[in-house]
């Protein structure tokens, strides 16, 4: 798209440039040119209109050699030959012109001959100055494309970051639960029945909050109970689950799979390495300055060496507190002998709308 | 040339999880030639109960309480037929490197199962090449161990890294000694070598590896050699290859 002729704002800019241009050229013709003052209006005028769109094609020379890449040699000559092609042309146009007004200002094709000379050397010159000007307009051009390509990006990579986040349900977590289902089939079909709706209802869940960027608690809080209910099917006794929530911060928002992979992470580095069984403790409610805090606790055996990837889940939360909230949330890992605690604090801005 | 294929064997499930356990259990019920002579619920146990019943096969979980079963094979060695029963896919690698007869994924089908027997039935009385190095196989590739672990008769000793002292190699064990006791393991001195970090351990010796940060200072001793005084006052030899390696890494430190 040619920046000047694309858009009719900036043609019409263009074309007022050119008074100017055509006063000095009303000018030379007069003072040098030897014309009368009406003679030489009467070709400055037209010359200069048609001047300005043949200046226009300098876009695609300039295109053709970009000045970063082309050698200084190549930039003159492209110009240069350029110039003195458009030079010529403007020369044509001024004999045709003439030779048309001769009508109206007999001996004007005449004298016109005389200042081929002077014709040609502006018409060189001001080429020049269109082959500048399209310069700067395309490397405006440029930075500006630059610029949309770095937001772009940027804004693609936080969202494919988010998506990562927010859809790592961990897959053992599933082969263990289709194992245990596989066990109870001949055992106890009631209750593998139960643990595939568990499942079900667990994976449903998850896939609908992908979209949505912020959630009720309530929402968050079903979930991750039906994570909760399916893990207890699998450690039975081994888990023992404790929750107070205060029911006023029920509706605050908050972004969607924030506890779950702390719960999940409870599991995993709790219960799942305890002989005895473990136990895993949700306190939720109202901290100080209306803040909604959230703390998840449980214990651990410090004898077993973390696993890699063990901070992984608390890393993501924290790094999705950070996206939806800067500065404004607060998250503390405390370890103490067999105890693991998180703790957050968020704003838990009330929903304005019920979100489907 | 197989075993006899009729012949009754033993097995031990070793699994945290009750379910996971009740399913083995369930599609054992159609071989009456397999005897199951335990079932735990973590690395320690399944390691004193290979101990004591001494079974012909394992079906071994991987991620566990206490020891996973990486380090429950390290400890039972190659003696028993394993076939692992995991969700985790990624550790099938390290365990065709311990030898094990199989690897079943959660959840699979009598039929999988069924084939895992087989080959079980036919590795058993096969002697097994010894694998070359279990400790390689508790850790994943370019990864340090962070803990040994030791059978003490029929108990399992855990040592963190950070509590070695320093290891003695004597043929095909090392006595490793920590906070004043040592302990015998069945491994070489090169095989432990090389699953510790050489920032922290250094072979100053044929025969021995010394954690650096328990170095207090270095003797000259007869000619060519030195002694390492440690912390707790134990000396060990350091040969004139020890001492070059020793000084090299003292000098980076210092």
């Amino acid at each position: 798209m040619h920046p000047i002729l694309g858009q009719l704002r900036r043609l019409g800019f263009y074309l007022l440039a050119w008074i100017p241009l055509g006063a000095i050229l009303l000018y030379l013709l007069a003072a040098l040119g030897g014309l009368s003052w009406p003679r030489a209006a009467a070709l400055a005028i037209p010359l200069c209109l048609v001047y300005a769109f043949v200046c226009l094609s300098a876009w695609y020379s300039c295109r053709g050699t970009p000045l970063e890449t082309s050698s200084f040699s190549r930039l003159a000559l492209t110009h240069l030959s350029a110039a003195a092609v458009a030079g010529g042309i403007w020369i044509v146009v001024a004999k045709g012109l003439a030779f048309a007004l001769s009508t109206v200002f007999p001996g004007l094709d005449q004298q016109i001959v005389r200042d081929y000379p002077l014709l040609f050397g502006s018409g060189v010159l001001l080429y020049l100055l269109a082959v500048a000007l399209h310069y700067v307009l395309l490397s405006d051009q440029a930075s500006h494309e630059a610029a949309q390509r770095e937001a772009e990006a940027r804004v693609l990579a936080r969202e494919s970051e988010l998506k990562a986040l927010k859809t790592q349900v961990n897959p053992h977590f599933i082969f263990n639960c289709l194992n245990s289902i596989s066990a109870l089939t001949t055992s106890d079909s009631a209750k593998a029945r139960e643990m595939c709706v568990l499942l079900a209802d667990f994976l449903r869940k998850t896939l609908g909050l992908g979209e949505q960027t912020l959630i009720p608690l309530h929402d968050e809080l079903a979930l991750t109970r039906s994570y909760l209910s399916v893990e207890q099917i699998r450690f039975g006794v081994r888990l023992k689950l404790e929750e107070k929530t205060d029911p006023a911060v029920l509706d605050c928002l908050v972004p969607p799979l924030l506890l779950q992979p702390l719960v999940e992470n409870a599991v995993r580095h709790g219960v799942s390495n305890l002989t005895e069984g473990g136990w895993i403790r949700i306190e939720i409610g109202r901290g100080s300055r209306d803040v909604l805090s959230i703390r998840i606790e449980n214990n651990f055996d410090p004898e077993t060496p973390r696993r890699k990837g063990a901070s992984i889940g608390l890393k993501n939360v924290r790094q999705r507190l950070d996206t939806a909230y800067g500065n404004g949330a607060r998250f503390d890992v405390q370890t103490s002998g067999d105890r693991f605690a998180v703790s957050l604090e968020l704003p838990g801005e009330r929903s304005v709308e019920k979100s489907t | 040339m197989s075993a006899d294929a009729n012949k009754r064997f033993r097995a031990i499930i070793v699994d945290d999880e009750d379910l996971a356990r009740q399913v083995i259990r369930e599609m054992l019920q159609s071989h009456p030639e397999v005897e199951i002579a335990g079932e735990c619920a973590n690395g320690f146990e399944a390691v004193r109960m290979t101990g004591e019943s001494k079974p012909d096969l394992l079906f071994l979980d991987i991620q566990m309480p206490k020891l996973d079963g990486f380090e429950v094979l390290e400890l039972i060695g190659s003696e028993v037929a394993i076939v692992f029963v995991t969700a985790h896919d990624e550790h099938a690698l390290r365990a065709f490197e311990v030898h094990a007869v199989d690897y079943l994924l959660k959840p699979f089908t009598a039929e999988r199962f069924d084939a895992a027997l087989e080959r079980v039935k036919q590795r058993i009385g096969q002697k097994l090449p010894a694998p070359t190095d279990l400790t390689a196989a508790t850790r994943g590739p370019g990864q340090y161990t962070e803990r040994i672990v030791v059978k003490d008769g029929t108990r399992v000793q855990i040592i963190p890294i950070a509590k070695l002292d320093y290891a003695e190699g004597q043929d095909d064990y090392v006595a490793l000694a920590s906070q004043g006791k040592k302990h015998l393991k069945q491994q070489t001195i090169s095989s432990l070598e090389a699953a510790l970090d050489p920032k922290n351990f250094v072979r100053i010796h044929r025969s021995y590896l010394v954690n650096l940060e328990r170095v207090a200072r270095l003797e000259p001793y007869g000619k060519d050699s030195h002694l390492a005084i440690l912390n707790d006052g134990a000396r060990l030899p350091v040969s004139r290859a020890g001492y070059a390696r020793l000084k090299a890494f003292l000098d980076q430190q210092g």
